[in-house]
């Protein structure tokens, strides 16, 4: 199973709301995935400043991080801690010193300069709470709550999976050449980091990305690239885009108004949203690309 | 009219409610408000009753149906009237994935579009979809009647025994031994009486007729080794 919801926003003045009704989609899905949770969030940025979101089962880890990132990288670095993440932001220019300097015990759950990634053990309220994640605005988001298959139950198995700046992606279904896919982009000089079937889905995006592809292009390739089933929305800087394979059998409900466009593994999830009554509700087509930006 | 609002009452104890008329009951007239996508709504029921369901399902609404009218003022989501015996179930929106599935007798209407695998291995159900249908759809299908007013996706047809099927709109492909098939009059006949208890105005010479090629589902000696 698994649930995914995402968050469109077209209108600005919906931004503050971002977090709380995310979380509330993502909570009704919880009986579709009871394992671990996860959400992104792309706030509003700071111009110049790149952020990186880092995660310690081991609170001492954060211990005196902010004064040493700021030595090794000579520069303006400011951290702000939540829970067993923090997001550390510095000048765009520190990122690779930055990323360089960490401490071994600290895992990057993204990078960029608009994304925060979330994602622990444990049921979607636990996991936003912990994180306040209710409180965050943002202008677009999405989240996931998983019913583990193919890799192990734990922090770096949860989705959404980040490969790339600003990029990330949450998955229904499985993949079957994970296996073949991630040893070709390792040998392209891919980072993966897990043994999970959707961290390579995500990396594979990246790396078409990186050779100068538009998300929708990645998309459209990954149609043959990908075998599996899934259902995937991928979040990008400044969008949002929705792809189900051709059997489509992983579910998937679409919600569209003049103020945001919502997605959901099923309609329960969308019951709350503004207006939701006047919205234009439906199933997005098998191996069919979607795509919002702002 | 009797009303239950899922906004107070829970989703068991509607059924339950639903269910109890089962047997004799003079309260046929239901109304469901506030459904919000739930799933397994009005299931089971065995019962001359009318239904409606005031807006969007999930899952398997008007499962099982046993002579009840269920309507859904809204879209369902996965396996609406899955394995229904009889009665009626009819959606004004759209349909998700295999309506209708299994289905042993009763008439399912869908104003809107099914998704795929739409009346897969359908036993005797009659489906009446005013839109289109997604692929795969009739996988199976042993019997019963498929009508499709608008277009078919790939794969139609799959594997099918003796359902009859017909598509006034294109047909993206036909599953293996699925084949046009010849339309006669007393399948004109019944197509008609299809569509005119589907609310339908369409008129049946503008359908085709697709089915069982029948290569498939006899065993051949010359395929033993």
């Amino acid at each position: 199973m698994c649930g995914i919801v995402g968050l469109f926003l077209k209108d600005a003045r919906l931004q503050p709301e971002l977090g709380g009704l995310l979380t509330d989609m993502l909570v009704t899905m919880t009986d579709r995935g009871p394992d671990s949770a996860g959400i992104a969030i792309y706030g509003p940025g700071r111009p110049g400043r790149a952020k990186l979101t880092v995660q310690s089962d081991d609170m001492a880890a954060f211990d005196g991080l902010q004064a040493r990132l700021a030595a090794a990288t000579g520069t303006d670095v400011s951290i702000t801690r939540k829970d067993t993440h923090a997001v550390i932001e510095a000048p765009r220019d520190a990122a690779p010193d930055l990323r360089a300097a960490l401490p071994a015990g600290l895992r990057v759950m993204s990078a960029g300069e608009r994304i925060e990634i979330y994602k622990e053990v444990g049921l979607p309220r636990d996991v936003a709470r912990r994180f306040a994640v209710p409180e965050m605005s943002g202008t677009h988001g999405i989240g996931h709550t998983r019913m583990a298959t193919e890799s192990a139950v734990t922090t770096m198995g949860a989705h959404p999976f980040s490969t790339g700046p600003d990029q990330c992606l949450v998955h229904n279904g499985s993949l079957s050449n994970h296996n073949a896919l991630r040893r070709r982009l390792r040998r392209d000089g891919v980072h993966i980091e897990t043994e999970n079937d959707t961290e390579v889905g995500a990396a594979y995006l990246t790396w078409r990305m990186g050779q100068g592809a538009t998300l929708g292009g990645a998309l459209e390739q990954g149609l043959r690239d990908l075998d599996g089933f899934y259902t995937f929305v991928v979040g990008t800087a400044d969008g949002f885009g929705v792809l189900r394979d051709p059997i489509a059998c992983k579910p998937a409900v679409m919600a569209e108004t003049e103020r945001y466009v919502a997605f959901g593994s099923e309609y329960r999830a969308l019951v709350n949203l503004p207006d939701i009554a006047r919205a234009r509700i439906w199933e997005p087509e098998p191996a069919t690309v979607y795509f919002w930006s702002h | 009219m009797q009303v239950i609002d899922l906004a107070e009452t829970t989703l068991r104890d509607m059924n339950a409610a639903l269910q109890a008329q089962n047997g004799s009951t003079n309260q046929t007239a239901w109304q469901i408000l506030n459904p919000r996508g739930a799933h397994a709504l009005a299931v089971g029921l065995d019962a001359p009753l009318d239904v409606t369901v005031a807006g969007p399902t999930g899952y398997y609404c008007a499962g099982m149906n046993a002579r009840a009218t269920v309507r859904v003022a809204g879209s369902v989501g996965p396996g609406v009237a899955e394995n229904m015996m009889s009665g009626t179930v009819i959606v004004e929106g759209d349909a998700s994935q295999y309506a209708g599935a299994t289905g042993h007798g009763g008439l399912l209407v869908i104003h809107g579009n099914a998704a795929s695998r739409c009346g897969i291995s359908m036993k005797g159900i009659d489906i009446v979809v005013h839109g289109n249908i997604g692929h795969m759809s009739a996988f199976m299908a042993q019997k019963g009647h498929l009508v499709v007013c608008g277009d078919a996706g790939e794969a139609l047809g799959d594997s099918i025994y003796e359902a009859q099927l017909f598509v006034r709109g294109s047909v993206k492909s036909l599953g293996a031994d699925c084949i046009e098939k010849e339309m006669r009059p007393e399948h004109l006949t019944a197509l008609a009486k299809l569509l005119e208890s589907a609310g339908s105005d369409a008129d049946p010479a503008g359908f085709r007729r697709y089915g069982s090629a029948r290569r498939l589902y006899h065993f051949d000696i010359d395929n033993a080794y």
